[in-house]
Formats: structure tokens, C-alpha cells, sequence
């Protein structure tokens, strides 16, 4: 690490003077936060909570054009080039970490808190005292049937399979890019980063009409016992990172338009495809975990 | 002491000026470290008065039996308030404030490494506080199910419930964005030679702190958002009938829980064994056993959450596990004290302020740490769980923990800060004052807990009178003292007298010192010479 | 350049820390006064069961390991706070920076005392584990804010709630002295009735938040948890029955600090007379509590 600290194109580490876009960003934070809990609490009708949004994006616009103009100015070195790196990847550390909470929660449930209303292990009194007749199973609604008598479980042959295919596929198709970005092949790094951003936004199309499904067809809701929340706050999570991804990989692939990126210097698709990585790897979690078991 | 990095800083000390923004320009839109540090330790001090001024209520309607000041419900809103407050804004922006000043001096880079990212993590947190202290001011008043936030208790509260909810998401994007500016700058900015075993212990403490914070704050916002979206959109995560457990809120929260309480201490091991060397004239001890026993302390703070929930009916086999667990971290903790005492042996020492404060804390933490070993063992912890008992135990690694090494860091480097030494005399008597009067409010609350008190209630059977209020005694003459503290700086940057050279302190040692006093707005844009990093890294 | 001008002599920190360790140490020697209440008031009740006396020994033990560790670890630091000191013309040894010898034993002594503790807690956590052969089931479910026992397969329930008494006093700016009400916050209008030298099991849950059921004396708490039951149990000493006092030891809102909890002992016998007393006034008006 410190021997590199000085790198052989070093000049000085660059040290951004005075920037007002950290101060948006927190108001832009503090109005979203604000509208949320104006909505939850009806302080207000739903256009409460358009403001925060709208100047958070208009954060992000201006931040990143910062960045970007700073950056095609070549004032980036590689040792700031490699503090952008490490940022990323301990920014998708925290990530992993966020959903390895709700991961949690779906292992506890499964595991320990369905045995015990059902009447296994230490808890076996559960059952017997507060919840008789209630046999543990997976998927639940729990003891109380909440959200309804029944409801069919996501299958994972249908939509869940397909998806998978499609999400690996981008991973695949997001590495070719990549390595065309390397040997400077733009043609097929245009190409193929098209493709990876396309297959994700079919995902996201496609979640939504398995969300459809599940609403109309299987009465499987957000409110269905613990399978629904879990099914719903684990895919629904990764659903919105994908989106994300997939708007980050299209504006990646319009900078690649502009001519953006060398072989040797893009931090940002680099960035952008770890993440996509990332996005994948939660979604085998997801399938194997939450559609297959 | 080196003449070149004098000349050369002065050299900087000249084109500063034109450098230097002025006006609110130079707060609101900050990048540089120094400016942004002493945000957060601004912020920090003046919700350290908040939530003090929520205790001194406390304390005051536990005065004596009976309630005289304050409705049941307010009472449970200002424990938890207090409890937030100096959690989440007193404590850990201290702590990060005092990482933005000294790490980039203390490894030889020109600023922290992700400049922007630095401020927008300072300026999250005021919008967060005004968030959750304006909760006070809805119908239902402010969040009163305690800071550790329990549903379905939590889940009952009106207005303010979102509030909190969102409040929390905002300290944590707050301190995630922070940790990991901090872990990037340790990795990617060291001085050329100044490798991972020269680092001063409080880079070394910032590091681990940082790597747990980034690994556990997305935790607790993942707990938050569960019991936000029970409370408004009908999950069933902590709903028995549903088929969730409201015991699951409780296993996530301390698994961000436990290591938040060594992410608030860790540091302070490491300013105290800044501290402890200098004033004692002598090297610290064990300097690579002490790396080693914080990072087995961040480790083991992993698999000991669960210490938390002894009494709510966990599987014996877990109760063991985590019993044994817990009470390993004796062992690493042990070997910090040892070797903060190894240091002191055969030493030259003297009792400026921050060695007051620094001696206090080994003391005292010590012996909050035994609580917490006997807290530890569970039969014994079935008697104690939710009892003032450990109410005691953690003030004690908290407040003469925690806040006294904040205070003993501050004390230390005040004079690199601002050129200029504070009132010696004064800060001996806020010294004094501190540590007489933080055992006489704390100690006595050992008893009430053994005699069986519990906490958070704001009334109380009258056998517990007599301690209760001389802890009450001792927590005003304790927050009262706190206000010289301030007072004290302030004299010092107006009027201090002013420091000479490049040591404040003649046994002080590290790359801080190879600066000027004041340290020039920016420091090290050409890196310090294998000199003084050698200088700093006698070990 | 600043040199310590002692601000305070080495004497003062002695008598500090001899007064810490003095107060530490003061904690079990005035214990047995407790009964007489206020300043007496320091330590664990020794209680009335088995499980509450091994709690008590546990706890002295791991006290009185702390108390020693804590004179010599204190010990030594004073000692080099007193003598090794730049005012007595002290040089620092700047050599003595680092000895595995003593690093590898101030590492396995902790080590070999935290085993020498864990036994005896291990052990003593199994016994509590084991509620198995309970003589007398009583189900208590907490609530905002009060408990309900229902004395399981006798027909006998009814729900305890704060004393009228307390609850008026307890008022904000009642004008009521606490001091003029017996047992302040610590009194019931029906109390949990049990027999001595019989193993009683409760099965607790709550329906609303989460409640702790805590009676010192009886040397348990567990948690009430809505939609789960945990268990737990004690048997009073047959030579020792009585009324034993606790309260809700888990945050539960406005009231959690006025849900007390009264467990009143009787002879196996008097204990029969009672229940029968109670399941037939049951009978006749159903749902009715008495005490
Ligand atoms: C800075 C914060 C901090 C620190 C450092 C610690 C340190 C420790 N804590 Fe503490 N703890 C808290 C903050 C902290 N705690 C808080 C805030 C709570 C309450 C949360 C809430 O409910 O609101 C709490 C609660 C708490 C509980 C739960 C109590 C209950 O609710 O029932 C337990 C139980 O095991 C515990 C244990 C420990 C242990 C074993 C240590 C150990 O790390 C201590 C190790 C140190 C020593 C042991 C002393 C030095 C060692 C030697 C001199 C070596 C030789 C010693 C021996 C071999 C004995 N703590
Ligand atoms: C690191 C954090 C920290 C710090 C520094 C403190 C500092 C103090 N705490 Fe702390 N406390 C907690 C963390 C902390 N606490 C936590 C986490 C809880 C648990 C909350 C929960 O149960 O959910 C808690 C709970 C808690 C309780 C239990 C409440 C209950 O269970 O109902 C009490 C009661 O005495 C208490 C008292 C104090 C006092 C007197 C101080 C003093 O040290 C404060 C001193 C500072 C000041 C007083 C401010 C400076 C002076 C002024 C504001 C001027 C005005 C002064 C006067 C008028 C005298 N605290
Ligand atoms: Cu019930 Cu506290
Ligand atoms: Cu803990």
C-alpha cells in the first residue's frame, strides 16, 4: 500500500476546494426523510414526498457532472483513482452487509421462530398453550393467518427461473464489455454493455409482473405472514438495486457514446459493473434461499 | 526538533491565506479535514449538553419517590432521547471529528481521501438531530421505548415513530460514509515508509472501528426498516401470529448493538495509548499486542450479542455459548490495561490534564469492565439484566470510558489545534471535579441495581431513596462541572497562551508533532521524511 | 514546553483509589444489614430458593475475583503513579517496551480465572435450565399494565394489578407521601399465591409488549413475550414461607414501573385450603378475583 502511495504519475493527491454539492445532498436527504414521515403520518397528501427525490437526483446530476468533468480534465491520479476504488468496494461491503440482515431474518424465521409456534425444540409450550393446531411449515402465514386463510407460495420454476437465466446472462455480457473496454474495442463494448443494461431492465419488467401474479392471482401479499414480508422485502430490496444498476450500466453506456473511458483509465464502469456483480450474486441468494428451498 | 519541516511548513503557512475560504463558505461547503473536524466536535459538544440536559432531568425526578416533575411517558421519552442523543451524537461524532483532525496528520496525507464525501457525512447529522429532536414536539411526544427501540413496545408510538425510524437511517448513511473515508484514507494515503506496524495506536483503533461501523451499521438499518414496514405496511417480521418473533428485532439490533459499544470505546484505546507514553517518558508497551488485542476484540464483538438477551428464553445451548464468548473479551482487554500499566512501570511521570484524564480512564473503565465480566456470567446476569446494576456498568465505560478519553484526546491535541495552550489550573479542576463526581453519581447506582432497582422507571419503591439521590447530588455537581469544559476552550483559542515549536508536550511523539503549531491548514502536501516518521514510531 | 507542575500529590490518587476499592470491598460486609433497607441497601438478596442462593454465591465469587485482580492491577499502576514519577527525579527506562515472558502470562492467567468462573456459572445455568416434574403449573400473561396467573388444570385465575394505594400516591404532584404507603410501588391488590417446598412452573407470555416477571428473592426473570411462552420456575425453602416483592423488569411504557409483582408462600396446607377457597368462589361467580 504505502510503498505505491506514490505512484509513478503522481503530482499532487487531488484536494477538491470548497464544493457545494455535499450540502445539497444533505438537504436533499433531510427533505426526502421529511416527506416520508409527512406521508406516513398524513401531514399531507402523497406529492409530500416529491421534493426529496426530485432534488436528490438533481444532487446526483450535478455531483456527478463535477466528477466527470473533473475527471476527463485528468487531474485524477492513480492514487485518487485508487480511493475511488476502495471507496466502492466497501460502499458494496455496507450493501452485502444491509441485506445479509434480511437474510437473517428469513434463516431466524425459518428455522427457529416457525419451528417454535409449531411446536418443536424448547419452545415446544408455544404450540400447545397459545397456538394448538398449528403445524409449522414453510411457507407460512403464521398461526394467525395473516393476510388471508391461503395463499400459493412464488414458484421458482416460472418467472424466478428466468430471471436467474437473465441476470447471469448480464453478468456474462457486462464482462465481455469489459474486456472489449480494455482492448479498446468500442464497437462491441458499446454492444454488449447495451445488452447488459437491457437484460436488466427486463428483470425489473419481468419482477413486476410476478409481483402482478402473486397480487391477483396467488394472494400473496407484502402482508401475508412472514413468507410474505420476507419474500417481498428480500426480492423487492434487490428489485430496487437492480433498477439502480441498470440506470448506472445506461449511463455508463452513454458516457462510452460520448467517447468516455480509456483502456487503462474507467473507474466507473468498473464501479458500476462490481456492483452489477454484486446484484447477482444476491439474486442466487435470493433464488436459492427465498424461491428454491 | 526539525528545522525542515518548519521552514517548509511555513512555506505553506504563507499561501495559506489566499487558500483558506472565508465566511460561511468555509463551513457549509468545507473539504478540508481540519474545518470539518472541528464541525463535528462542535456538534458533538453541544449535543453532549443536549442529552446531559435530558439526564440532569432525569436525575431530577429520581431525586427522590414519588414524581414531581415530569409525566411517566415523558420520563421513558427522555431516558431514551438520552441515551440517542449521546450514543449517536455525542459520542461517535466526537469520535470521528477527532479521526478528521488527526489521522491525515498522523500518517502523513495532505487531507482525508474522499474530501466531498467527508463533509456530506458531517452535514447528514445536524438534519438527522433536528429529525429526531423535533420529535419532542409532535402529538405523543418523542420515541419512549428506549434506545434499544423494542417492538411491540416501539411499534406503538404515533407521530414520532417515523421520525426515529428515519432519524437512525440517517446517522448511519452519516457514519457508514465516514468509516469508510477513514478506512480509505489508512489504506491509500500513508506517507511513503510509514507502514501498517508504525502507525500510531489511534490510526490503528480508527481502522478496526471503522471496519466494524461499515459492517454493522447497515445492520441496524435493516432492523429499522423491518419495523417500519410492520408498523405501516403489515409485514409480520416481529409478529408472532404472522409467524415472525418480536426476540428477531432483538438478535439484529445487538448484532449491530455490541460491536456499536466497542466502536464507541476503540478509539479510546487508542488515544490513551497516545497519551499514556508521552507523559510517562517512555515508548508505549506491546505495541504490536495491542494491534492484536483490538482486533480480537472487533472479532469476538461479532459472536457475543446475544449477552443482551440472556433472559428472554434463549435455548440453554446458546446461553453457554454466548456466556463463554463474552466473557473471552476479558482476556484482550486485559492485555490493553496491562500493557497501559507496563508502560507506566519504571516511567518519568508527570500529571498533565490529558494524563489526569487518561489515568482516570484506566481506572475507571477497568472497573466498568469487571461489571460487565460479571454482568457476563448468566445466572448472576438474571439478577442484574435491566437493573440500575447495568446502568452503572455501562456509564462506566461509557462516561469515564468513552467521554474521558474524547476529553483526554481533546485536552492532548488542543494545543496542535489552536497554537495556543489552554488554562492548566482549570482544566486540573475540571479534571477533579469530573472524576470525584462521576462516582459519586454512578457508584451508588451498583447498590440500587443489586438491591433490585430496575431501570427506566421514573419512580421507585422508597428503600431505594437514600442512593438515589446522592447519585442524583453527584449528577448535577457532575453536569456542571462538564460546562467549564467548553468554557475552557474557548479562553484557550481566544487567549491561550501561545505554544512554541512543534511539541506542546516534551514526551509527545508521532507526525503530529513534526508540525507547527497550529498546524497549517494544509499539512503534508509534500510528505514527511523517513525522520520523522521514524521519530513517531519509536516502538 | 510544558513541564507538569504536580497539580496534585501522589498522595491524593492513594487515597482515590484506596477509597474505590474500600467501597468495592464495603458492598458483601454491610450486605446483611439490607433487611433494615436505605444506605443498608448494597448487595443481591441471598433469596429463598436454591437457585437464588447459587446465584448469590456465583455473583460474590466473580465480585470477589474482580475486587482482587482489580488491588493488584490498581496496585501496581498506583505504585508507578506514586514513585515512578519525574517529580521524584525518575528516569524512564525507555528499553522496556516489550517481554514475552510476561505477555504469554498476563494472557493465560485471565485466561485460567475466567474457566475457573465459567464452571460454576455452567453449572449452575443447567440447574436453572431444568423445569422439568413441576408440582404446580401457573400460567402469567403481562399486560399494559398488570399480570394474570392462571393456576393451570385448578380453575383457579385472576389478575394483579398495582395497590389502589400506590396508585394514588404515585400521581404526578399526588400530595400522598410515599414514605406513608406500605410498600410503595411494591404492593398488589392479589398477590401470586404459592406453596413452599413445591417446585412451581410458570409458563409466561404477555399480549401486548414484551413484560419481564422478576422477584430477586426468588432468584429468576424471564421475559413475556406476546405470542411465545418461556418457562421458568422456583421452589420456595418449605422453612421459609412469606411475601416476597419484585417488579416488571422490562420496558413496557407509562406503567412498566408500576406493575409490581407480590408472590405470597403458604404451607402445602394452607396453600390447599386456599385454592380450594379460591376455585369454588370461582365457581359461583365466574371470572370473579379475589385474594
Ligand atoms: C463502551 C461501551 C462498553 C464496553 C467497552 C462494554 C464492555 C463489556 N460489557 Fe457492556 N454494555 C454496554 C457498553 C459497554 N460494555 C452498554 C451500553 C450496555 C447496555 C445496553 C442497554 O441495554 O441499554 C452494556 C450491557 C452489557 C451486558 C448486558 C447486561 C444486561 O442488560 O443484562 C453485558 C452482559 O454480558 C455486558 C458485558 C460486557 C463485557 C463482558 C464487557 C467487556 O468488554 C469488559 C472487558 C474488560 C475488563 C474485564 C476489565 C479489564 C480486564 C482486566 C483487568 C483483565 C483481567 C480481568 C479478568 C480476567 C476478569 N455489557
Ligand atoms: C455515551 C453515552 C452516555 C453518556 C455520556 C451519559 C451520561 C449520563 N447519563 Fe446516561 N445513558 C446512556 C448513555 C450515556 N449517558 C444510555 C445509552 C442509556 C440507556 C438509555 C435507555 O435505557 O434506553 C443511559 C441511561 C441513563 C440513566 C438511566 C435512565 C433510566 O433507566 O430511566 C441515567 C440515570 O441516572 C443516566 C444518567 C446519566 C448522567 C447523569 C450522565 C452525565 O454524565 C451527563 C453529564 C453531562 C451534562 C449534565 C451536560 C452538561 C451540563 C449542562 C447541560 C448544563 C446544565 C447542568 C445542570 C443544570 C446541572 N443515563
Ligand atoms: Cu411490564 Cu415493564
Ligand atoms: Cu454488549
Amino acid at each position: 500500500m504505502a510503498s505505491n502511495a506514490h505512484a509513478p504519475d503522481s503530482q499532487h493527491y487531488y484536494i477538491p476546494h470548497g464544493s457545494p454539492w455535499p450540502i445539497v445532498a444533505a438537504v436533499a436527504l433531510f427533505v426526502l426523510m421529511w416527506g416520508a414521515v409527512a406521508y406516513l403520518n398524513d401531514w399531507g397528501g402523497g406529492w409530500v414526498f416529491l421534493p426529496g427525490p426530485l432534488l436528490l437526483f438533481f444532487m446526483f446530476g450535478g455531483w456527478f457532472h463535477t466528477v466527470i468533468g473533473e475527471n476527463q480534465l485528468g487531474i485524477y491520479n492513480s492514487q485518487v483513482d485508487r480511493s475511488f476504488r476502495m471507496g466502492m468496494l466497501w460502499f458494496i461491503f455496507s450493501e452485502v452487509m444491509f441485506f445479509g440482515a434480511f437474510f437473517g431474518a428469513l434463516f431466524y424465521a425459518r428455522v427457529l421462530a416457525v419451528p417454535w409456534l409449531g411446536g418443536q425444540g424448547v419452545k415446544a409450550l408455544t404450540n400447545l398453550v397459545l397456538w394448538p393446531h398449528y403445524e409449522a411449515s414453510w411457507p407460512t402465514n403464521g398461526p394467525g393467518h395473516i393476510g388471508g386463510e391461503s395463499f400459493q407460495a412464488m414458484s421458482a420454476y416460472g418467472i424466478a427461473a428466468i430471471n436467474t437465466l437473465i441476470l447471469l446472462t448480464s453478468g456474462l455480457t457486462v464482462t465481455i464489455a469489459h474486456h472489449a473496454l480494455r482492448s479498446g474495442n468500442r464497437g462491441r463494448l458499446k454492444l454488449f454493455l447495451a445488452f447488459t443494461f437491457i437484460l436488466g431492465f427486463c428483470f425489473v419488467a419481468l419482477q413486476g409482473h410476478e409481483y402482478y401474479d402473486a397480487y391477483t392471482k396467488l394472494n400473496l401479499r407484502l402482508t401475508t405472514g412472514i413468507y410474505g414480508s420476507t419474500f417481498f422485502m428480500l426480492t423487492g430490496f434487490h428489485g430496487l438495486h437492480v433498477t439502480i444498476g441498470a440506470i448506472m450500466l445506461l449511463v455508463v453506456w452513454l458516457r462510452v457514446l460520448r467517447g468516455h473511458f480509456t483502456p487503462r483509465q474507467h473507474f466507473a464502469f468498473e464501479a458500476v459493473s462490481w456492483y452489477w456483480h454484486f446484484v447477482d450474486v444476491v439474486w442466487l441468494g435470493l433464488f436459492v434461499f427465498v424461491y428454491w428451498l | 526538533m526539525a528545522e525542515m519541516p518548519h521552514t517548509e511548513a511555513h512555506a505553506h503557512a504563507e499561501h495559506d491565506h489566499d487558500h483558506k475560504p472565508h465566511g460561511w463558505r468555509r463551513w457549509v461547503f468545507a473539504t478540508n479535514h481540519k474545518d470539518i473536524g472541528t464541525m463535528y466536535l462542535v456538534f458533538s459538544c453541544i449535543m453532549f449538553f443536549t442529552g446531559g440536559f435530558f439526564a440532569m432531568m432525569i436525575r431530577a425526578e429520581l431525586f427522590k419517590p414519588g414524581l414531581q416533575l415530569v409525566d411517566a411517558g415523558v420520563f421513558n421519552s427522555l431516558t431514551t432521547m438520552h441515551g440517542l442523543v449521546m450514543i449517536f451524537g455525542a459520542i461517535m461524532p466526537a469520535w470521528v471529528g477527532l479521526a478528521n483532525w488527526m489521522i491525515p496528520i498522523q500518517i502523513g496525507a495532505p487531507d482525508m481521501a474522499l474530501p466531498r464525501l467527508n463533509n456530506l457525512s458531517f452535514w447528514i447529522l445536524p438534519f438527522a438531530f433536528l429529525l429526531l429532536l423535533s420529535s419532542w414536539l409532535v402529538p405523543g411526544s418523542a420515541p419512549a421505548g428506549g434506545w434499544t427501540m423494542y417492538p411491540p413496545l416501539t411499534l406503538q408510538f404515533g407521530a414520532s415513530f417515523p421520525m426515529l425510524i428515519f432519524a437512525i437511517h440517517m446517522m448511519g448513511i452519516s457514519s457508514i460514509l465516514g468509516a469508510i473515508n477513514v478506512i480509505v484514507t489508512i489504506m491509500n494515503l500513508r506517507a511513503p515508509g510509514m507502514t501498517l506496524l508504525r502507525m500510531p495506536l489511534f490510526v490503528w483503533t480508527w481502522l478496526i472501528t471503522a471496519f466494524l461501523l461499515v459492517a454493522v451499521m447497515p445492520v441496524l438499518a435493516g432492523a429499522v426498516t423491518m419495523m417500519l414496514t410492520d408498523h405501516f405496511f403489515g409485514t409480520s417480521f416481529f409478529n408472532a401470529a404472522g409467524g415472525g418473533d418480536p426476540v428477531m428485532f432483538q438478535h439484529i439490533f445487538w448484532f449491530f448493538g455490541h460491536p456499536e459499544v466497542y466502536i464507541m470505546i476503540l478509539p479510546g484505546f487508542g488515544v490513551i495509548s497516545e497519551i499514556v507514553p508521552a507523559f510517562s517518558r517512555k515508548p508505549l508497551f506491546g505495541y504490536e499486542a495491542m494491534v492484536y488485542a483490538t482486533a480480537s476484540i472487533a472479532f469476538l464483538s461479532f459472536i457475543v450479542w446475544a449477552h443482551h438477551m440472556f433472559t428472554v428464553g434463549l435455548p440453554l445451548s446458546a446461553l453457554l455459548f454466548f456466556m463463554f464468548s463474552t466473557m473471552l473479551i476479558a482476556v484482550p482487554t486485559g492485555v490493553k490495561v496491562f500493557n497501559w500499566t507496563a508502560t507506566m512501570w519504571r516511567g518519568s511521570l508527570t500529571f498533565e490534564p490529558p494524563m489526569l484524564f487518561a489515568l482516570a480512564f484506566i481506572f475507571l473503565f477497568t472497573i466498568g469492565g469487571f461489571s460487565g465480566l460479571m454482568l457476563a456470567l448468566v445466572p448472576a446476569d438474571f439478577q442484574y439484566q435491566d437493573t440500575y446494576f447495568v446502568v452503572a456498568h455501562f456509564h462506566y465505560v461509557l462516561v469515564s470510558g468513552a467521554a474521558f478519553a474524547i476529553m483526554a484526546g481533546v485536552y492532548y491535541w488542543l494545543p496542535k489545534w489552536v497554537g495556543r495552550m489552554y488554562d492548566m489550573t482549570l482544566a486540573k479542576w475540571h479534571f477533579w471535579l469530573s472524576a470525584i463526581f462521576f462516582n459519586v453519581l454512578f457508584f451508588p447506582q451498583h447498590f440500587l441495581g443489586l438491591a433490585g432497582m430496575p431501570r427506566r422507571i421514573p419512580d421507585y419503591a422508597v428503600q431505594f431513596a437514600d442512593w438515589n439521590m446522592v447519585s442524583s447530588i453527584g449528577g448535577f455537581a457532575f453536569g456542571l462541572s462538564q460546562l467549564l469544559f467548553p468554557y475552557l476552550i474557548w479562553k484557550c483559542v481566544r487567549s491561550g497562551e501561545r505554544v512554541e515549536g512543534t511539541r506542546a508536550w516534551e514526551g509527545a511523539r508521532g507526525l503530529e508533532w513534526e508540525l507547527p503549531s497550529p498546524a497549517p491548514y494544509h499539512s503534508w502536501t509534500t510528505p514527511p521524511t523517513e525522520a520523522m516518521i521514524a521519530r513517531g514510531a519509536e516502538h | 514546553m510544558y513541564r507538569a507542575r504536580l497539580g496534585i500529590r501522589p498522595g491524593t490518587w492513594l487515597s482515590i483509589a484506596a477509597l474505590l476499592v474500600a467501597a468495592f470491598m464495603a458492598l458483601p460486609a454491610m450486605a446483611d444489614e439490607s433487611s433494615q433497607g436505605g444506605w443498608g441497601l448494597l448487595n443481591l438478596p441471598v433469596g429463598v430458593t436454591s437457585i437464588s442462593r447459587d446465584v448469590y454465591s456465583i455473583h460474590m465469587m466473580a465480585f470477589w475475583v474482580c475486587v482482587i485482580i482489580g488491588i493488584l492491577v490498581f496496585g501496581v499502576m498506583i505504585w508507578s503513579i506514586v514513585f515512578h514519577t519525574r517529580s521524584r527525579g525518575a528516569v524512564a527506562d525507555v528499553t522496556l517496551v516489550h517481554n514475552t515472558k510476561v505477555e504469554i502470562v498476563w494472557t493465560t492467567i485471565p485466561v485460567l480465572i475466567l474457566i475457573g468462573m465459567a464452571i460454576p456459572a455452567a453449572h449452575g445455568l443447567v440447574l436453572i435450565s431444568d423445569d422439568s416434574h413441576a408440582q404446580l403449573d401457573v400460567k402469567v400473561t403481562g399486560f399494559q399494565w398488570g399480570w394474570q396467573y392462571q393456576y393451570v388444570g385448578k380453575g383457579v385465575s385472576f389478575v394483579s394489578k398495582l395497590d389502589p394505594q400506590s396508585m394514588a400516591a404515585s400521581e404526578l404532584d399526588s400530595g400522598i407521601s410515599p414514605y406513608s404507603v406500605p410498600h410503595y410501588l411494591r404492593n398488589v391488590d392479589h398477590p401470586l399465591v404459592v406453596p413452599v417446598g413445591t417446585k412451581v412452573r410458570l409458563l409466561l407470555t404477555a399480549v401486548d409488549v414484551i413484560h419481564s416477571w422478576w422477584v430477586p428473592d426468588l432468584g429468576i426473570k424471564k421475559d413475556a413475550i406476546p405470542g411465545y411462552i418461556n418457562t421458568s420456575w422456583f421452589e420456595v425453602d418449605a422453612t421459609k414461607p412469606g411475601v416476597y416483592r419484585g417488579q416488571c423488569a422490562e420496558l413496557c411504557g407509562r406503567g412498566h414501573g408500576y406493575m409490581p409483582i407480590v408472590v405470597k408462600a403458604l404451607s402445602k396446607a394452607d396453600f390447599k385450603a386456599w385454592l380450594q377457597r379460591e376455585a369454588a368462589a370461582e365457581k359461583a361467580t365466574p371470572g370473579a378475583a379475589s385474594s
